[in-house]
């Protein structure tokens, strides 16, 4: 029973990743109808810029944590102005095809640089050694990222779902015309919402630095995951996603814990299971006449 | 007039593409080292393969490499325990990755757009883990070694002959594919990209025809892995890689999708640049592949055939503007059913 509890646990904290990683997918869908395959890369540059913060300038992790999506958030804002604009009036599967593009060219640079091998990060000291949670001890830093994760998703439905800021955000996603034509310049938002997506991945791989392997294929595999995460959770829907993360993350362990064999594929099995029952997802809205 | 016959696409033209078609195939290995010239063809099979899908269909499969991938192991394994003639081993496993198509189609063509993506690839992925963890049989990632090229005892050991027993089988999968398109069935495929909501209003059950068209792209691209897998003599766990997903749509994107032949274009280039980079010593796949994506989609949404079938179209209809009033440009532009331009933003756009 004990193991089980603390299965659970550490599913929530794989989960962690799958919820901010889903989260910063969904915002940037539902305001440029975009899905990111570059999500993954900026997860592991999240990370790499953990690293090279440390070496290069001897930022702390701390520091990094503010720093990296900060930085990396500018870029995807970079990319957005100069080529997923160019692209975003026709079909998705464009910006699909260009994101992927991105990924490799991001992922294989990293590899370039660093080769394969993973990098090592020093925990911070504040976060060594568990914390004894009742019925077991668990890593400081594990416990950590769960409740960092989990404020980072409740202040972002906090914006967007009680901020001025957020209700525009809110009914551009819906209604941009009609957005517009209440005086709201929509276009505005856009760019920022994208590298605020970007800040958002680029901030779960600062976190995965200190407990996961940093290498440049470290998101490729990932990205993959989160896209069977948002098809269950429902991509249009931000809860849904954050939702569906903590949820298979947990799901995940437990399946783990009973059948270890399945343990990397029982997120598809998941998947098919929902696309079987519940199409638009869990908490998806059905599409209109596709 | 007659150069402008030739060039709008009519007649002549189509039999002179033909022409150069079949010279280019027979001349190829004596141009190019053999067995890259194999890799071309089994690429170029799997790009049309999937243009059947991106392009015809307006659905894109980002999760190919399962189809591709679970023929090459099991084209390997009937070819390793059976000693069958390889022919009938890349039938099993085409077969086969047709058999996986089946339900991987009926649960992927329950969302659209970009959605339908993301799911064939994680089915794919899901078969990727599984041949990872099916040691016994796939040898995990050591891959499954020692295919033979098996062929009523005719040595097929050296690469340039094996080229000519190979090319038959493809040339096979491609007129299947052209078949495909140009049927009534084709036209539907076609309805189907252009709008769904009005195929579906003529009466057409829309999703089984997109199954129907995932089982048979399926089971072409398990052609095409199968001959790469004797090929090469292996089958490893790169064939049901995303990469390799990846790989297949930027060939059939950079070759012109909805052409169906760019899809040869785009492998010969793809498979070349490779091969070109590995005898350089440059290792960077990924990049240039990403690259080559960016850029095709940023300036070159046609694609090389697309773009060349539409300069051929314009400056035939330049050409013929002076001829008799009331004569539309022949029924059969030179890129296919339903001019493939660029993919719109419509309301099938989930």
């Amino acid at each position: 029973m004990e193991s089980l509890l603390q299965q659970i646990f550490t599913g929530l904290v794989s989960g962690s990743f799958f919820a901010l990683l889903a989260l910063g997918l969904s915002v940037i869908f539902g305001m440029l109808g975009v899905v990111n395959f570059a999500h993954g890369a900026f997860y592991m540059l999240g990370a790499f810029g953990a690293v090279m913060a440390l070496d290069a300038l001897g930022l702390s992790f701390w520091l990094a944590l503010v720093v990296v999506p900060l930085v990396l958030g500018g870029l995807g804002m970079l990319l957005e102005r100069t080529l997923v604009r160019r692209l975003t009036r026709l079909d998705p599967l464009y910006n699909f095809l260009l994101t992927f593009g991105l990924a490799l060219i991001l992922q294989d640079l990293v590899r370039l640089k660093y080769g394969v091998s993973s990098q090592p990060y020093q925990r911070p000291s504040q976060l060594q050694g568990s914390f004894d949670l009742g019925l077991f001890n668990y890593p400081r830093y594990q416990v950590f990222v769960l409740v960092f994760s989990v404020l980072v998703s409740v202040a972002v439905w906090v914006v967007l779902s009680r901020t001025r800021v957020g209700m525009i955000v809110r009914a551009s996603t819906e209604r941009p015309e009609l957005t517009g034509a209440l005086g709201i310049n929509v276009g505005r938002w856009v760019t920022p919402v994208f590298g605020f997506g970007v800040a958002l991945a680029a901030l779960a791989g600062v976190l995965a630095a200190p407990m996961r392997a940093v290498n440049s294929g470290m998101g490729g595999d990932l990205i993959i995951v989160i896209f069977a995460v948002v098809v269950i959770g429902g991509l249009g829907s931000v809860f849904g996603s954050v939702a569906a993360g903590y949820l298979i993350g947990m799901l995940t362990a437990v399946g783990n814990y009973y059948v270890p064999a399945l343990s990397q594929s029982l997120v598809f099995l998941l998947m098919a299971l929902v696309l079987l029952l519940r199409p638009a997802g869990l908490f998806g809205r059905e599409e209109g006449v596709s | 007039m007659i150069t402008a016959k030739l060039l709008s696409g009519g007649g002549p033209l189509r039999w002179l593409l033909l022409a150069i078609g079949i010279v280019v195939a027979l001349a190829l290995p004596w141009m190019i080292y053999p067995p890259v010239a194999t890799d071309i063809l089994a690429w170029g099979l799997f790009a049309v393969a999937l243009d059947l899908l991106l392009g015809y269909t307006g659905l894109l499969s980002f999760g190919h490499a399962a189809f591709w991938g679970s023929s090459a192991y099991t084209t390997g394994l009937i070819a390793i325990h059976t000693g069958l003639p390889f022919y009938v081993a890349v039938l099993g496993g085409a077969l086969l990755a047709a058999l996986l198509a089946l339900p991987i189609g009926y649960l992927a063509v329950r969302r659209t757009g970009i959605y339908f993506a993301m799911v064939t690839l994680a089915f794919a992925q899901l078969i990727y883990f599984l041949a990872n963890q099916w040691r016994s049989v796939t040898g995990g990632e050591n891959g499954l070694q020692g295919i033979p090229r098996n062929l009523f005892g005719a040595d097929l050991s050296d690469s340039f002959y094996f080229y000519y027993a190979a090319l038959p089988v493809i040339v096979l999968g491609l007129w299947a594919a052209w078949r495909i398109v140009h049927s009534p069935f084709g036209r539907v495929l076609v309805a189907i990209r252009e709008n769904p909501a009005r195929a579906r209003a003529f009466g057409y059950s829309v999703d089984r025809y997109k199954i129907l068209v995932f089982v048979l792209s399926a089971f072409l691209a398990g052609v095409a892995g199968g001959v790469y897998a004797v090929s090469h003599g292996f089958a490893s766990l790169q064939e049901v890689y995303w990469t390799t997903s990846g790989k297949v749509v930027v060939m059939t994107v950079l070759g012109g999708m909805g052409t169906l032949w760019g899809g040869l274009l785009g492998a010969l280039i793809v498979v070349q640049l490779e091969d070109y980079l590995a005898t350089a010593g440059i290792d960077a796949n990924g990049f240039v592949t990403g690259a080559i994506f960016v850029l095709t989609v940023l300036l070159f949404r046609r694609g090389i055939w697309g773009t060349i079938a539409g300069l051929v179209a314009s400056r035939g209809r330049r050409a013929a503007r002076p001829g008799p009033p009331g004569e539309p440009g022949g029924p059969d532009q030179p890129g296919g059913p339903g001019e493939p331009g660029e993919l719109e933003r419509s309301a099938q756009a989930g």
